[in-house]
């Protein structure tokens, strides 16, 4: 197959997602439900609002098929800002580059405070998270973070700037074995008008970002819409079309969704889709039986009650004892994070949580091998 | 009547194989594992923490007695799968390994080709191999003279509990292959575990029926018990199944 995903979105051009989602009825859900693999328009059915009355069975169904894939198990991982400097204007984002905040980037021998404050509290698994901006987050600085970070961690993954293909396999050579590549929203006219300026505003390079790692033989590659940008069926409907051409074209990946909210941030940003509680629950439960070998994950850009309820509907990770502010955790840095945290909780809380839930908190997924 | 089961030279004392993952905690999976009298368990080199504390390290709480069996779970090809074996033997797992190699992670189906490759190598390393496979015959005979310890055949894909879907092709590996034959992966409940065992599988290998049941200690003993009927329904010499009635009574036992 291969080709880029861009050509699949085209399909969906001209779809006229209002008139389908409107023309869905409840014996369309129900047909679903009764189905063992879902097609991309039974996908689509189940963000429809008539499924919404169906969303205990939904959410029931998604529970059996994440527990015969994943198990009683909850990934956790904290993730670790080095640098806040970005040359992207993101109308949504706190590190957007004309937001007069105190820029900050960790010199290697900070990371590893910072590391090692965040390997007392149990934690094996790190995501390690940059700005976009290459001049002063440049790859070769990355590498030496990431040298670092190998000595106190099992498995190391990045969120950063989208990289060339041949980048990607250098650094899984020093040890990276995932990224985090949200496309923010999948639809290309709302992307324009979000992202102003900056190498973000190529948002076919965005988007064909997971492929180049998946080429570049990444282990875990993970994806994702900011939900609240535009109306959440079709970003969460496209993540879904996303991972599902990733799983296709490149099986070898472990596939990852993610579901971050728009949360308050530094700015005037005023979120024109707000996604409610119940609409981000449809939209896990939905990917779950659409994707049912995706990893799922909730960060602490939502609350800890919210969190314990999604434990058990499709969620196989977590973020744990979270600070997004460059130097967060052994540098008292006070700065504006990249959003705020909604579950202040330590891994150790965290920890607790899960197993109140009956299910195991799993620090070490992965090793270097 | 003594029906031993041998694997390398090894006794193992049950036919009944436990994977320890997906469970809801450490503790439990070991009550399990001691309510499944299992003598083999098997491992992911993954999720192997010596770095951690006690609570957090899954090898504190595999029995003494039992042996542990590392699995390459996460291997994408051969030289991956051989690289996880070496790793969990320099971290003092052992011999044995079950290679897992899987290049497919919407199926997670075994790769027989990169499986064989492994079994290959790791068998000149002295390695006890069991490996996980496709029920394919040519792929099993290649496993053999690769130095495989048994083969692995799936029954069904993992995590499905669809049961023996891969019947027809593992009675002709247990017709065919010498080495014991150890159905993984797909067995969903305690009969279908007794079916495998009645086909003339050697043995068992159960993990996610087990881990995520509602019970996992009792789910344990079911399956156990289950190993054991099939075992024996084979060795009596259970009768096949047949299409169409057969008369008690034969129209020429007059001649006898």
């Amino acid at each position: 197959m291969k080709g880029t995903f861009s050509n699949e979105l085209a399909r969906f051009s001209n779809f006229d997602f209002p008139s389908f989602l409107e023309r869905v009825r409840k014996e369309d859900v129900e047909r679903v439900l009764l189905k063992e693999t879902l097609n991309e328009f039974d996908f689509l059915t189940l963000l429809s609002p008539s499924a919404v009355e169906y969303l205990e069975p939904l959410a029931q169904k998604a529970h059996k098929s994440t527990l015969a894939h994943f198990g009683r198990v909850i990934s956790l991982y904290t993730p670790l800002y080095i640098s806040n400097y970005c040359e992207n204007e993101c109308l949504y984002c706190g590190f957007r580059h004309s937001n007069p905040m105190q820029r900050r980037k960790l010199p290697v021998r900070k990371v590893k405070m910072e590391a090692e404050e965040i390997a007392s509290s149990g934690i094996r698994n790190v995501l390690l998270l940059t700005g976009e901006s290459r001049i002063v987050s440049s790859v070769s600085y990355i590498k030496e973070c990431i040298q670092t970070l190998n000595q106190h961690f099992a498995s190391v993954s990045i969120e950063i700037y989208p990289l060339e293909k041949d980048e990607y396999a250098s650094l899984i050579e020093y040890g990276v074995d995932g990224i985090a590549v949200y496309q923010e929203t999948y639809d290309k006219n709302l992307y324009s008008t979000m992202h102003i300026d900056g190498p973000k505003s190529d948002y076919l390079f965005r988007l064909d970002t997971p492929q180049r790692a998946a080429e570049a033989r990444m282990r875990q590659v993970n994806i994702g819409a900011l939900l609240g940008l535009g109306e959440f069926q079709k970003d969460v409907f496209f993540t879904g079309l996303h991972g599902h051409w990733l799983q296709n074209n490149y099986p070898e990946i472990e596939l990852g969704v993610s579901f971050p909210r728009i949360q308050p941030q530094a700015g005037d940003f005023v979120c024109e889709h707000p996604l409610t509680d119940q609409e981000l629950v449809q939209s896990i439960v939905a990917t779950r039986l659409f994707l049912p070998h995706a990893g799922i994950t909730i960060s602490t850009r939502e609350n800890s009650a919210l969190r314990r309820n999604l434990i058990g509907l499709g969620v196989t990770r977590m973020s744990a004892g979270s600070r997004t502010q460059v130097g967060g955790y052994s540098l008292a840095a006070a700065e504006e994070g990249q959003f705020e945290i909604a579950d202040k909780s330590s891994v150790y809380e965290v920890r607790e949580m899960i197993e109140q839930r009956g299910y195991q908190p799993v620090c070490k997924d992965w090793q270097a091998i | 009547m003594e029906d031993p089961f041998i694997i390398a030279g090894h006794t193992i004392k049950n036919r009944f194989l436990l994977g320890t993952g997906k469970f809801a905690s450490h503790l439990l999976m070991k009550n399990t594992i001691t309510a499944s009298r299992a003598h083999i368990v098997t491992v992911a080199l993954r999720r192997i923490d010596t770095q951690s504390s006690h609570d957090d390290n899954i090898l504190e709480y595999l029995p003494k007695e039992c042996i542990t069996m590392p699995n390459t779970s996460g291997a994408r090809n051969a030289d991956e799968a051989i690289r996880i074996a070496r790793i969990a033997r320099a971290a003092g797992c052992g011999d044995w390994i079950k290679i897992e190699v899987i290049s497919d992670n919407k199926y997670l189906l075994p790769d027989n080709a990169q499986t064989i490759i492994a079994t290959e190598a790791l068998a000149k390393e002295g390695f006890i191999v069991m490996p996980y496979m496709n029920p394919d015959l040519a792929d099993a005979r290649r496993l053999c003279d690769a130095g495989a310890a048994s083969i692995m055949p799936l029954g069904s894909p993992i995590g499905t509990n669809k049961g023996v879907c891969m019947r027809e092709l593992i009675k002709i590996l247990v017709e065919e292959i010498s080495l014991p034959v150890v159905v993984d992966a797909g067995i969903g409940r305690p009969s279908h575990a007794a079916e495998a065992m009645e086909l003339g599988a050697d043995a068992v290998l159960v993990n996610t029926a087990v881990a995520t049941a509602q019970n996992p200690v009792l789910t344990a003993r079911a399956f156990s018990l289950a190993i054991e009927a099939g075992r024996l329904a084979y060795c009596s010499g259970i009768s096949a199944s047949k299409e169409t009635a057969e008369a008690s009574s034969p129209l020429t036992g007059f001649l006898r």
